[in-house]
């Protein structure tokens, strides 16, 4: 259902606007298929074993765990969850494919696959301590928007320091980082942490937790960057 | 074919087995350390977990032979001078010989960004479930559809400007450090309840398919419009797209919370 309209405004330019027919057909119609039939298997298999599991156990952190139990939890399932999301491992490899092409790192197989992993867990790592520090905001009950604030406050005195080769990255990878693995996750911890603490409102308290996933990524990545390009001046 | 699916596939599913890897470490060890409880139907836990290796490998590898080449291709025709020069012979002379192209003849790129980023965000899943959740919880002053069209003007908004940004060149922090500004103005004189989801729509919106179709189309223009590099340029269109739908968002709930006001004072009860 994703895929459909995509195919629908693809197929309008190519024909009315560009008017060429495509090319390599076959090959990108396979390629359709193996994403539609890829998307299903995947789906159903997250909501048949790693969605209840996840979030009965977000419930039940919520309900009785201790809070150093919970942050922990939080940390552990931004990060591992992150590291499972396929978007980012596609992007991570085109990141790294570019980088080396245009001479920024080594230009061998074992230099772009560390650049590779290395940004990976950048972000993940990231996304597992800004879960962490919005489990804490949620049980402590302080304004979203503060941490809102400081986050931009950072991403914009880092980008000061950051070399150009990583800005693009570092921005995009907030996005990129909150997809269809993450999301459903994170936002069942949050909901629930929030429906179970006496005088947390959930519209108010249990969202946000994708707002900082989205926020501290950009910080570390501008980090990564500037720890293998060097410090980069404006 | 002129690709070897079956290696592809192996090394794939090989990869996302690593991948999937630490979430199956984490539930395991919170489920059996923390909460020390079995796992209700293991058996079919289990199979889910096959599906997910399974298809996470299929599809990344209809990501990378299918979605990516998709996107550049895109760019590249849509930037290719004779395209540009609409057949016209004399034109595309002039334009080989001009090291610089006004950002005005990339006309069908802005209105191709623009069609991409609506329609995919229309139709994203995540997206109809949070609207439904949002309308519930308002008790309808926010309707789904509403929301829905809010945040895909905005994605569609985001990536056209994105587009913009890169057929001129002009440094990608200054339109972000610049949107965080407004963002935050904005923000001041929204209704506070929707702050949270606001923020969250732009994170959200940007789904599995969509992601990599973007980056494909940022990359291609990089690689094609003259005096660009793709990685310098190519990135940023994903951070766009996720800006916008919250400036959208806000702005969608401070015209609701308007026409209310003016209703009940149209019709007091």
């Amino acid at each position: 259902m994703d895929v459909f309209p995509i195919i629908v405004v693809i197929s309008f330019f190519q024909l009315v606007i560009i008017q060429k027919p495509f090319p390599h057909l076959s090959q990108t119609l396979f390629g359709v298929v193996l994403v539609v039939i890829g998307l299903f298997i995947f789906i159903l298999g997250l909501e048949s074993a790693l969605f209840p599991i996840g979030e009965k156990m977000a419930n039940e952190f919520a309900l009785k765990g201790s809070p150093w139990w919970i942050i922990l939890f939080g940390f552990a399932l931004g990060f591992s969850t992150t590291i499972a999301e396929p978007a980012l491992t596609v992007i991570a490899s085109k990141a790294g494919g570019l980088a080396a092409g245009a001479g920024a790192i080594e230009n061998d197989t074992n230099a772009i696959a560390s650049f590779v992993l290395g940004l990976r867990f950048t972000v993940a790592f990231s996304v597992g301590l800004a879960i962490a520090v919005g489990v804490v905001r949620i049980l402590k009950g302080w304004p979203l928007i503060w941490f809102i604030i400081g986050g931009y406050t950072l991403i914009v005195i880092t980008t000061f320091f950051a070399p150009q080769e990583i800005i693009g990255i570092a921005y995009d990878s907030g996005g990129i980082t909150t997809s269809t693995i993450t999301v459903p996750l994170v936002t069942a911890l949050g909901v629930g942490l929030a429906t179970s603490i006496r005088g947390r409102n959930p519209m108010l308290d249990g969202f946000g937790l994708i707002a900082l996933a989205s926020l501290s990524p950009i910080i570390f990545v501008l980090g990564y960057g500037i720890f293998v390009y060097g410090v980069g001046g404006l | 074919m002129n690709f070897n699916i079956f290696e592809l596939l192996g090394s794939a599913l090989s990869g996302t087995l690593l991948d999937i890897l630490p979430i199956i470490l984490v539930l395991g060890f919170f489920q059996l350390i923390a909460i020390r409880k079995h796992i209700p139907n293991l058996k079919q836990k289990l199979i889910g977990l096959v599906l997910v290796v399974l298809g996470l490998g299929i599809f990344i590898v209809g990501l990378e032979q299918c979605v990516f080449p998709i996107g550049t291709h895109m760019a590249r025709q849509l930037t290719d001078l004779s395209f540009l020069a609409g057949n016209d012979s004399a034109r595309l002379e002039v334009l080989q010989n001009s090291k610089h192209i006004a950002p005005g003849l990339y006309l069908w790129t802005y209105v191709f960004a623009f069609f991409i980023g609506f329609s995919t965000t229309l139709a994203e899943p995540a997206l109809i479930a949070v609207a439904y959740k949002a309308r519930d919880i308002t008790t309808g002053a926010i309707s789904a559809w509403g929301l829905r069209i809010a945040v895909a003007l905005g994605v569609a908004g985001g990536v056209t400007l994105g587009v913009y940004r890169i057929v001129t060149g002009n440094p990608l922090h200054y339109y972000i450090v610049t949107g965080y500004a407004l963002l935050l103005i904005q923000t001041w004189f929204a209704p506070k309840l929707i702050i949270p989801l606001a923020y969250d729509s732009g994170g959200v919106t940007t789904s599995t398919v969509t992601v990599p179709l973007i980056a494909a189309l940022g990359i291609g223009l990089a690689s094609n419009v003259p005096g660009r590099s793709p990685l310098i340029d190519g990135f940023g269109l994903i951070a766009f797209a996720s800006l916008f739908p919250m400036f959208t968002v806000m702005a969608y709930a401070m015209i609701t919370e308007k026409r209310t006001k003016r209703k009940e004072i149209d019709e007091p009860s």
